[in-house]
């Protein structure tokens, strides 16, 4: 139990004024523990109107594994690696060190060092410069935080993702794209009917999503590099719930025009449209594992809508979850090793993962109407859309349950996330 | 064309008749049509009307003139079929719409519709898309049995994208589980 002492222990981050309709991040409950570890401003870090430490250490305080130690009081800052005495920091209860430095070089760029030390070990676990423009503070601070983050944890870090959600304004529908800590976010598609269920492509270059602009959901690909878009699905009846297959060249879909909400292939570029499987009831919200040999999907053929998953060699389908009588919206964790998933327990809509082997059912989120989980690249974190009073947000949870984050909008209703891939 | 007009004007003495008896609206439908027993119909006028089970379908040739639709007092001008939580059966209570908006599409074969179903807020935005399709399926399949053909109808769903009522209550939720009918040029 001593991990959980620092339950609830509830701290707003505070950011920069966000831009009009920026998110903003908060972490509203942790457990367990968290690495300490002091990050020393860069050497004439000043000099420039944004920093980058400020980047890498919101980043990682954010993830809810880390917690910054003062470097207060050690004087002269150390800004390379072979300055560092090890013995300050431990003294203050750092088990990391960063250090860093920015200096002017040709046509206006700067050349940003860091080095990462492990206070305990008494060693240097990642060194790096970068020369990059101003323009570039912000992704060079979340590629300094994925390293940090990878060398602490073991895990990959998703600092330099993208996310994509929507937003509604009155009547007004946004489609936005944003780094993963809400900064630099850009609306690509805006409406004034309803836009839902974006996907990224596994390469990041597209995004597929629904539109309700004709009247009726229509699928749309669209490029992120030029804005462009086409139409991915318009049968007759109803087009919905994209899915990329992990090669990106295919997509499943439902379509209805066939009779009921049934699950379809098809190619990127919108042909070659084929039936995947058939029934008499709902078929719908597919996605592929991480392996492109399997996809999850819900359907009432049971009875209550419930999780399957259809092997896509045999043909095969075999059901996934067994208690409570509305399980949907499965999405399988990159890891490889289960699915998120909503589950309605009661009146209440809440986020759940189930591991395949075990078959166990974690519950991670309280509701009450909890929904379209997202999970990020590295499996550890899932973004979700939540109901918090009459407004829509978006909010995080660890995969694990323990750390639990809050992105707030400052006007529009959030909804409909979507993670980005890892940066390639 | 003369088809048409003795159509109309079939139409227009039953309508007539039927607005202008003085009897309960209950008593003038078919015999297949219940008394509406809720407060599912928004549009005013009747519960009820004279054209369901009329002379002016079944093998007619005419159609029922497409001022029916927006005439408040008969059937057609309702377009709004309600279904329980979770549910996709047509309430008997709908069945004399349902079946009057079908023997509208019977008499007059150029005619179209779009049935858009909806759901309440409760539950993922795709999965509620599929069962407000599901309602709107089910309403079209009602539709077939009484003489409406496949190519007049198309099913779509909107889920829980365009609530008519913005509330988080059940007042709310039962106003947007439902399924309307679009009439084409509407």
């Amino acid at each position: 139990m001593p991990r959980l002492i620092l339950a609830a222990l509830a701290f707003l981050i505070l950011a920069a004024a966000p831009a009009r309709g920026q998110l903003t991040i908060e972490i509203v409950g942790g457990a367990g523990t968290t690495i300490p570890i002091a990050i020393v401003p860069f050497e004439n870090e000043g000099t420039y109107p944004l920093g980058i430490t400020g980047i890498v250490s919101g980043d990682l305080t954010r993830s809810g594994l880390f917690r910054q130690v003062s470097d207060a009081g050690i004087a002269p800052r150390p800004s390379r690696a072979e300055d560092v005495r090890l013995g300050d920091f431990r003294a203050r209860g750092a088990d990391a060190v960063v250090v860093g430095s920015m200096r002017p070089v040709a046509d206006g760029r700067v050349e940003v060092r860091f080095a990462l030390l492990d206070a305990v070990k008494q060693v240097q676990l990642a060194s790096m410069s970068y020369i990059v423009t101003q323009a570039q503070f912000r992704a060079t601070g979340h590629k300094i935080a994925d390293v940090i983050y990878e060398k602490l944890t073991g895990d990959v870090g998703v600092f330099s993702t993208r996310i994509a959600y929507i937003t509604k304004q009155g009547n007004r529908f946004e489609l936005i794209v944003a780094d993963a800590d809400g900064g630099n976010p850009q609306a690509i598609v805006g409406s004034n009917e309803p836009l839902l269920s974006p996907a990224w492509s596994p390469d990041g270059t597209r995004i597929a999503y629904v539109s309700l602009e004709s009247k009726k959901p229509v699928i749309y690909v669209q490029s992120m590099a030029t804005g462009q878009r086409q139409v991915l699905a318009n049968f007759r009846g109803s087009n919905s719930a994209p899915a990329w297959s992990p090669d990106g060249r295919r997509l499943a879909v439902t379509l209805t025009k066939d009779g009921g909400s049934q699950l379809f292939l098809m190619n990127a570029d919108g042909s070659g449209v084929q039936r995947l499987i058939s029934s008499g009831g709902i078929d719908t919200e597919p996605s592929f594992t991480p392996d492109g040999r399997a996809i999850l999907f819900s359907s009432d053929r049971g009875g209550s809508p419930q999780i399957y998953r259809l092997t896509l060699a045999s043909g095969a389908v075999e059901r996934m979850t067994f208690d409570g009588s509305y399980n949907v919206s499965p999405n399988p964790t990159p890891d490889g090793k289960g699915f998120v998933f909503v589950r309605r327990d009661g009146g209440r809509f809440l986020i759940a993962i189930q591991d395949y082997a075990t078959r166990q059912v974690q519950v991670l989120t309280s509701g009450p109407l909890d929904e379209s989980p997202s999970i990020a690249p590295n499996s550890k974190l899932i973004i979700y859309a939540a109901q918090q009073g009459p407004r829509g947000i978006l909010a995080g949870v660890s995969s694990d349950g323990r750390i639990k984050q809050r992105l707030v909008s400052p006007a529009a209703d959030v909804r409909e996330p979507a993670w980005g891939p890892l940066p390639r | 064309m003369r088809k048409w007009i003795i159509a109309a004007l079939i139409f227009a003495a039953i309508a007539g008749c039927s607005s202008t008896e003085e009897k309960p609206a209950e008593d003038t439908g078919a015999a297949t049509t219940p008394p509406a027993t809720t407060g599912g119909a928004t549009t005013g006028g009747a519960t009820t009307s004279g054209v369901t089970g009329s002379g002016v379908t079944g093998g007619q040739t005419g159609g029922i003139p497409s001022s029916a639709l927006k005439d408040p007092r008969n059937i057609l001008s309702r377009r709004n079929i309600y279904f329980d939580y979770d549910q996709f059966t047509v309430k008997e209570e709908f069945r004399p719409l349902v079946e009057a908006h079908a023997k509208y599409l019977q008499s007059n074969r150029g005619a179209r519709v779009i049935l858009q179903g909806n759901t309440d807020e409760r539950g993922t935005r795709e999965y509620n898309i599929a069962l407000g399709q599901k309602r709107a399926d089910a309403v079209k399949n009602m539709m077939l049995l009484y003489g409406a053909t496949e190519v007049q109808i198309e099913t779509v769903s909107f889920g829980k994208e365009k609530p008519r009522r913005e509330g988080h209550d059940e007042t709310s939720w039962a106003e947007n589980r439902r399924v309307d009918i679009v009439h084409s040029g509407e």
